[in-house]
């Protein structure tokens, strides 16, 4: 039954349409107007015949200015909840949600009757054929724009098609090397006379494209690669000299976008290295591939060393400014974090499907495995993850779609290390469920089990990213906070203040705060716990961060405070799950989905167990590092460091006798 | 000689899904179950575009007759490479009760309109697998037929085709025009690309109703019930001959 939601203007009871004539994406300047769904049947069928003119949608919806807001996670360091995110946002118009729900059908067909997943593992490579395919189908270009021969795919749609590339883990990373790193920097900030060159080969896949940062002394520690380019005295040309590791595509990628320092000058008469984006033709001379790397799982992708021997490259290559290299990769690899969520999703739906099939066939004890409480569980568990990576994801592509120039930057790294990990554990369970069989490499579990085993680590460690996470957000607190901090630490000199902030500390000290946000107000009314809740978690992270700014104030980023660190980027993981799945939740609940109380269902548990979660790292946070054994597991560690190794005596050892 | 070809594609309960009989025993649950072009229409609308690359024919246009969601297989069939589409809008509720006959008596209609030269069909489909359409319109028409054709190759103003039937291949010719019936060997259907799917949307799609066409769709049949097949009972050892041929006079058959 469909209880009146505040948030429409019409109580209407039966299904609403959403889109239906409404060209807006992504309006959320006021909420009941947004909803304010037209519900006249205008064209409840499709148009009597389709306009030969030319399809405009994104031109009209440039004309529709898009709304610019503020990052949502990083203001959430400040208490800050920006409650436009609860209207999960609508994207595509109805041409485009018909046209990616058209496309989806092949692509489905394509990897279910002409990928042969067990073979590109066994041979530790894609045939040639399968990759002509996807080129043909339109894969390598969905991001490309289509005047460049590409299919001019937003987000939301790129995200949806991650689903089902996903059925291949090494196709999916062959597919995202290419386009979401190798190309991307083109597409962000490369030159028009850049994007003319070489985006439409890249498109329909004749030329392929790979991302080359990392080296062997540089993984996580980006900034510090030793790849050189040096300019030449007439300052035409690069020489470029150095290895990289690790490339995905590399043994064959025609462009690659290479990271390279390249030195400044200051006005100081100083040298400064900086680094700096190259686009890198295979054509130009002096690169070189090692062997393909043999490999736990993606074993069809091609990994290798790609070597540079003064690599002559046209100034004209640079891809966006000298020096500004390091921000040109971060934007990259930004971009395309998001999408893990929604292919991890696809996975993992499947994954559940095949379980169950086993669970309802197969007896012990009497019973069918999917009788009993463990099994379910696992289920049960499962499908609330799935809910809130799916939830994620989309969101994030629909901001990303939705907004101008958005910052999604910590959004979806949250994503990215929430999915990965998700991908990783729930595979596990879903081959647990098997048994045996499960272990059996003629069942396809082991082998999406390996290849998800490499989302916890490539495209930014989930280590380094719940760092990002937390530090991302600690100094947009931190630069706002100054003060509130500086007189948190110095409370004899700040007497006013400190009686002020003194109730409010007193409140949140009583694990009290004052929930002031009203976001139960912007929610279906069935959710309205799970809104307390959120609110509730909210608040206390808010406490969290001005304590781990008073405690270790500019310190915060020191090795060693990053469980503290970690902890708040947890803490913020599980917020945006959280708004994310009571989000979409509420707007199923009202647009009327079929099992949308289902979903109420998965979005209140998770909310629940999220915000448990949360509570216990804010009291670890309370308590210190003594108490919450922080100090204790560190110099535990320390010994062991020392020792090399494994320090307490064996259990047989003896003294006396 | 530049031929202009007809194409029916139904839209059908995809071959993947697993078929439950409705509660009320009259039919199969259709409901938020995935749908997609029957199989031998894709085949169907793979040789005329074959037919139009090889420049045998100069037009496929791609016909269905069936509920809005029609529109989305015209779509998949302009996406591989029809040129125009048409939708004969058949009301959800009519759609079970649409009959062979009733299509036959559409697409010969629309055969005096457009002034086809050529129609392809698949040889039957797979929810009711009649395998009457290509026939009946053939018939309507007093056109010749070509069914279950595993091979179409043109020879002037006239088609060889070979057909698979029982005993083997069978190849016959057939003055233009005609109607053929694809089969399963016929070829290998192409994947809609995505640029093509985008390609397709400009591509026009005419609807119209089976009254515009003066064809009236009151069933001539009615759905007494609906049941799965029987559950395959255990077989059972016997240990002679002798005891075999008891055992089966006393099940009666022989």
């Amino acid at each position: 039954m469909l209880l009146p939601c505040r948030l429409l203007s019409s109580v209407a009871p039966q299904r609403l349409w959403v889109g239906l004539g409404s060209r807006v994406t992504g309006s959320v300047n006021s909420l009941t107007s947004f909803r304010a769904i037209n519900t006249s049947p205008k064209d409840a069928s499709t148009p009597a015949v389709q306009h030969a003119d030319e399809e405009n949608t994104s031109t009209e919806a440039a004309k529709l200015k898009k709304p610019k807001r503020a990052p949502f996670i990083k203001n959430l360091f400040l208490g800050r909840f920006d409650k436009s995110v609860l209207e999960f946002p609508e994207v595509l118009d109805q041409d485009q949600h018909e046209l990616l729900h058209e496309m989806v059908v092949p692509i489905e067909r394509y990897f279910l009757e002409q990928v042969d997943g067990p073979k590109i593992d066994r041979d530790a490579k894609i045939p040639e054929e399968t990759l002509q395919g996807l080129k043909e189908l339109g894969l390598f270009g969905q991001q490309i724009p289509q005047e460049y021969g590409g299919l001019g795919l937003g987000a939301t749609e790129y995200a949806r098609i991650a689903e089902i590339t996903s059925l291949d883990g090494s196709i999916a990373v062959t597919l995202a090397a290419h386009q979401a790193i190798g190309l991307k920097g083109i597409l962000i900030c490369g030159t028009d006379a850049q994007k003319e060159k070489y985006l439409p080969q890249l498109a329909c896949g004749d030329w392929t494209a790979a991302f080359c940062l990392t080296e062997p002394s540089s993984g996580s520690d980006a900034a510090s690669i030793q790849t050189r380019a040096t300019l030449s005295d007439d300052g035409k040309t690069w020489l470029i000299n150095g290895s990289k590791i690790w490339i995905s595509n590399g043994g064959f990628a025609d462009l690659m976008t290479v990271f390279a320092k390249t030195t400044e000058i200051l006005p100081s008469g100083e040298k400064k290295d900086k680094v700096t984006a190259f686009i890198v033709e295979r054509s130009f001379g002096g690169v070189s591939s090692g062997p393909p790397e043999d490999k736990l799982g993606i074993r069809g992708s091609n990994t290798c060393e790609v070597f540079f021997d003064n690599t002559p490259v046209p100034a004209e290559n640079v891809l966006g400014e000298v020096g500004g290299g390091f921000k040109v990769a971060m934007n990259i690899l930004n971009s395309g974090r998001f999408s893990m969520g929604s292919s991890g999703a696809g996975m993992l739906k499947r994954l559940l499907s095949w379980s169950i099939d086993h669970a309802v066939n197969r007896k012990q004890f009497g019973n069918y495995l999917s009788e009993f409480a463990m099994i379910k569980e696992k289920f049960g568990r499962m499908s609330a993850n799935i809910y809130a990576m799916e939830s994620m994801a989309y969101l994030t592509a629909g901001i990303l779609d939705g907004q101008e120039d958005p910052d999604c930057s910590v959004e979806a790294a949250i994503v990215k290390v929430f999915s990965s990990e998700g991908a990783w554990k729930w595979c596990s369970e879903c081959l647990q469920v098997l048994g045996g069989l499960g272990y059996m490499k003629s069942y396809p579990f082991e082998r999406y089990l390996r290849d998800a085993r490499i989302l916890l680590i490539f495209e930014g460690t989930n280590e380094i990213l719940r760092l990002f996470i937390g530090l991302s957000g600690l100094q947009t607190a931190g630069g706002e906070l100054r003060e509130v901090v500086q007189k948190l630490r110095n409370p004899l000199m700040n007497p006013g203040f400190i009686i002020g902030k003194g109730i409010e500390r007193f409140r949140q000290q009583k694990d009290n705060p004052k929930l002031d946000l009203d976001i139960a107000g912007h929610l279906h009314p069935t959710l309205q716990p799970s809104a307390q809740l959120l609110e509730y978690c909210v608040k206390r992270f808010q406490y969290s961060v001005e304590m781990v700014l008073a405690k270790h104030g500019q310190a915060v980023a020191a090795p060693k405070n990053q469980l503290d660190v970690a902890r708040l980027a947890d803490c913020a993981i599980d917020l945006y799950a959280m708004t994310a799945v009571l989000s979409r939740a509420s707007r199923a609940y009202c647009i009327g989905l079929k099992n949308a109380a289902h979903e109420i269902q998965l979005a209140s548990v998770f909310s629940a167990e999220a915000a448990e979660r949360i509570k216990t790292r804010v009291r670890d946070l309370e308590i210190g590092p003594v108490q919450n054994h922080d100090d204790l597991y560190s110099r535990i560690a320390d010994a062991v460091v020392e020792n090399k190794g494994y320090v307490a005596e064996h259990p047989l050892t003896r003294t006396f006798w | 000689m530049s031929l202009r070809v007809l194409v029916g594609v139904k839209r059908v309960i995809d071959y993947a899904v697993k078929i439950r009989v409705r509660p009320d025993k009259l039919g199969v649950v259709t409901d938020g179950v995935k749908h997609s072009m029957n199989p031998f229409d894709e085949i169907a609308i793979e040789e005329a575009v074959r037919l139009k690359e090889k420049k045998i024919a100069k037009e496929v246009v791609a016909i269905s007759c069936g509920p809005t969601q029609a529109q989305e297989t015209i779509r998949t069939a302009l996406a591989m490479g029809a040129d125009r589409g048409i939708h004969v809008e058949i009301p959800a509720k009519e759609v079970e009760k649409l009959e062979p006959l009733h299509v036959a008596k559409i697409m010969a209609k629309l055969v005096e309109q457009e002034k086809a030269d050529l129609v392809v069909l698949g040889k039957q489909a797979i929810d009711d697998d009649s395998n009457a359409t290509a026939q009946m319109t053939a018939a309507l028409l007093d056109w010749p037929q070509a069914t279950f054709a595993s091979k179409i190759e043109k020879t002037d103003g006239e088609l060889q085709v070979t057909r698979e039937v029982d005993g083997g291949l069978e190849i016959i010719k057939v003055k233009l025009p005609a109607v053929v019936s694809a089969d399963l060997r016929l070829n290998e259907p192409r994947y809609a690309t995505l640029p093509n799917i985008m390609k397709a949307k400009k591509k026009k799609i005419a609807k119209m109703k089976a009254a515009d066409l003066g064809v009236d769709t009151s069933p001539h049949f009615e759905v007494l019930d609906v049941a799965d097949p029987p559950v395959r009972e255990a077989g059972i050892k016997v240990e002679d001959v002798d005891t075999l041929v008891t055992k089966l006079k006393d099940a009666g058959r022989i």
